[in-house]
């Protein structure tokens, strides 16, 4: 930047008077707004006290959990899309031939390092067969780094444990379907 | 020189090229797309995929157009030949093919192995419909197991029989077939035989979708996951070019590279599958030395190559004789600096080739002259196993062979030893298999043995000092095919353990500075050994090799043309 550019526009401070200039003013009206917040309705929340639920749990971006298909299976079929689209590699997966007729593949390990990971959901975005999605569940807490990378029993549980307050996510609306309460309203 | 026209620009075609239209428009910067024509096999135009317009310009320039579109494979490119690629007409036909091969694939994408360099992926997003008409339900294909190393997706197959004509002209062996008709058209093996050629692992590679896959590597990574380099495979004298495929410092696949002078595009499954040894837990990861149980620390190295050295040089001064035995594992460049090293220490040090292993015959593809699809047979093998199981006879012995008169066999070696006995043994192994049983008797005689070598066997236990060496694809070097080709190949992975190549070591003991680089040791060795000028003042090095002179080829096999 030069000082003679004509697209840089100088501005002068202003010159406080003498009234401004004991500082007193200020410091009246600082007080003045940590009164007014001291008696009004208070913003933040006690936190481990009060829990926080998030207002939609459906859009809500926690713990991963691996759904399990009808027959109580993992759904996953171990193509790494989710480790692909990891912007921070969090995911590891080993593939291997399915032990079940029906299906050709699955993944004999899974892993996440929650720790690593950043949440952004692009797991969830890139499955084809909507196996990985993200819970409700935050507060996530471990007191070691092992304990938290999360292998696929333990995301298989977080399934279990979310499965009736948070039903499948995306399945239904994928293939361009309309979900039924849409289409009652265009019906209207 | 013909001319032909490939969209509106005009290319010139060497005489007696005898060139399709899909070669000739690679030629001009043009893709054809296709899946049926591959160079090595016979041309049947059964896939569609390559339908273009075709024209003849006669001598006054008016150019006449065939009212059909015509495929390109079973088209020969003439003077005057016009190819249009790109008109309404030709994409249409591109993209209804592509419909129709989709109509009945599981698309199944996600859990299959070729996804990422799949040919149907990749044309339909150049040439499909944006949109899919027909309904879109994935399913799981049916499987079959063909082969050892085989294994079918029957309903990922687009019908191009690329397999079949590779097992009726290139194995000979004929095993697989297509049967039914119409839709329902599937590949099969003849009942009661499998797919179980020495070349099967070829049919997966020219496989253009995940109709055959193989198994070794089934399901074990994503391909885009996947980083190639150039390489060779070390496991016969034919000295296949081959793509090195790793993830995270651990190799997955090997792929057949062409290379005109050595493989073609071809490689037996013997070399494809057969670098397990490498990740073999027996395989020796650090430095020891005899009676010392306690592991060696990392910085062990330096304190081995220091004693290296004054065994050598005490040795040498107590006139004691030194003996080399460079195995034929090793690359010209290791042999090179090994044999600078020893001749500068010890001057009156013997050099001798290692152990040549022979296994049999020579294997010779096709194994019985079936009729081609629309070719005859030939005289002359598509491919030849060799039946020398080691990649650099030849180059490590022209080293020698600079060095002093002649290289010496192990039968010397064991006949000196067991004369004179040593001051020094120093023997570079890399046999992928434990050997040496023919030496380890007269190892006695020496006062000091180094092994370098990858496993444990008859040797190590004799050796009073093992050293870990690197095998092909964790270093970089040449090496000498029998068809005195000298191929480079580049370091894939980094050596497991704290193991190194012969080069490296012999580039520390040299006092040398700077990091070992094979390039450089290959252009000394080009300037200091006659036989190997050709490789000097190369910058690049050629993908197809560099054709030695004065090469011992093998008896009865045909120099390659170059």
């Amino acid at each position: 930047m030069k000082p003679d550019d004509p697209d840089v526009i100088w501005l002068e401070e202003p010159k406080l008077n003498l009234f401004e200039r004991l500082y007193l003013p200020a410091i009246i009206d600082g007080l003045g707004v940590t009164g007014r917040h001291a008696v009004t309705k208070k913003m933040t929340r006690q936190y481990p006290d009060e829990p926080y639920q998030p207002a939609d749990p459906l859009k809500y971006r926690g713990v991963h959990r691996l759904n399990r298909d009808e027959q109580g299976r993992v759904k996953c079929v171990a193509c790494f899309l989710c480790a692909t689209a990891c912007p921070a590699h969090c995911i590891d997966i080993v593939a291997a031939e399915a032990p079940w007729p029906d299906r050709e593949k699955y993944p004999e390990h899974f892993a996440i390092d929650e720790l690593r990971c950043i949440y952004c959901g692009m797991c969830e975005e890139a499955c084809p067969v909507d196996a990985i999605e993200l819970t409700s569940f935050y507060d996530l807490t471990g007191l070691t780094r092992e304990e938290m990378v999360f292998d696929k029993e333990k995301l298989l549980s977080v399934f279990d444990m979310t499965k009736d307050r948070e039903p499948l996510r995306t399945a239904g609306f994928r293939l361009s379907q309309v979900p039924p309460e849409e289409k009652e309203e265009e019906e209207k | 020189m013909a001319t032909i026209v490939v969209n509106g620009q005009e290319i010139q075609i060497p005489d007696g090229a005898r060139m399709n239209l899909i070669e000739a428009a690679r030629l001009a910067g043009v893709e054809i797309p296709h899946y049926c024509y591959h160079p090595g096999l016979s041309v049947v135009a059964s896939c569609r995929m390559c339908l273009v317009e075709v024209g003849q310009r006669d001598a006054d320039g008016n150019v006449r157009m065939l009212p059909k579109l015509v495929p390109a494979c079973a088209t020969p490119a003439q003077d005057g030949t016009v190819v249009v690629t790109n008109s309404e007409k030709v994409r249409s036909a591109e993209a209804l093919v592509e419909e129709l091969l989709l109509l009945d694939h599981p698309v199944d994408c996600p859990i299959c192995d070729q996804a990422g360099e799949c040919y149907l992926q990749d044309y339909y997003y150049k040439y499909g419909r944006r949109e899919r008409r027909a309904p879109a339900e994935p399913f799981t294909s049916r499987r079959k197991d063909v082969g050892q190393f085989v294994t079918l997706f029957i309903d990922r197959c687009v019908m191009c029989s690329r397999c079949v004509r590779f097992t009726r002209e290139v194995s000979g062996t004929g095993e697989l077939a297509v049967v039914k008709r119409g839709n329902r058209a599937i590949i099969d093996v003849f009942p009661g035989q499998e797919l179980n050629n020495p070349l099967s692992g070829n049919t997966v590679d020219i496989c253009p979708v995940g109709a055959l896959c193989s198994k070794p590597f089934l399901y074990k990574q994503r391909v885009w996951f996947l980083r190639t380099h150039r390489s060779i495979c070390t496991l016969c004298a034919t000295g296949c070019a081959v793509l090195v495929d790793q993830n995270m410092n651990r190799v997955y696949r090997l792929r057949p590279r062409f290379n005109p002078n050595a493989n073609d595009w071809w490689m037996c499954d013997y070399g494809r599958f057969g670098f397990d040894f490498v990740y073999d837990p027996r395989r020796l990861l650090r430095p020891g030395t005899r009676g010392d149980d306690s592991e060696p620390s990392a910085t062990d190295w330096e304190v081995v190559l220091e004693s290296l050295a004054t065994r050598v040089r005490r040795a040498a001064q107590e006139g004691k004789p030194v003996g080399v035995l460079l195995s034929p594992f090793l690359s010209c460049e290791d042999a090179y600096l090994a044999c600078t090293w020893f001749r500068e220490v010890a001057p009156a040090a013997r050099f001798y080739l290692g152990p040549v292993p022979v296994e049999g015959e020579d294997e010779r593809f096709p194994k019985r002259p079936l009729g081609a699809i629309g070719g005859g047979t030939e005289s002359r093998p598509r491919f030849v196993i060799s039946g020398e199981k080691c990649p650099n006879a030849r180059g490590v012995r022209l080293v020698i062979e600079h060095f002093q008169e002649r290289a010496q066999e192990v039968a010397d070696f064991v006949a000196d030893l067991d004369r004179d006995g040593a001051g020094f043994v120093y023997i570079a192994g890399g046999y992928p298999q434990p050997w040496g049983d023919e030496l380890a008797g007269v190892l006695e005689k020496a006062d000091y043995v180094v092994v370098h070598d990858l496993f444990p066997g008859p040797l190590t236990e004799k050796a009073d000092l093992v050293l870990p060496m690197a095998v092909w694809f964790e270093r970089a070097g040449s090496y000498v095919n029998r068809n005195g080709v000298l191929q480079c190949t580049e370091r894939a992975v980094v050596p497991r353990g704290e193991a190194r190549s012969v080069g490296r070591v012999m580039w520390s003991l040299l006092g040398r500075s700077g990091l070992y680089r094979a390039e450089d040791v290959l252009q000394e060795l080009a300037l200091a050994v006659p036989a190997f000028a050709p490789a000097g003042a190369i910058s690049d090095y050629p993908e197809h090799g560099i054709p030695l002179q004065s090469v011992h080829v093998a008896a009865g096999e045909e120099p390659a043309e170059v």
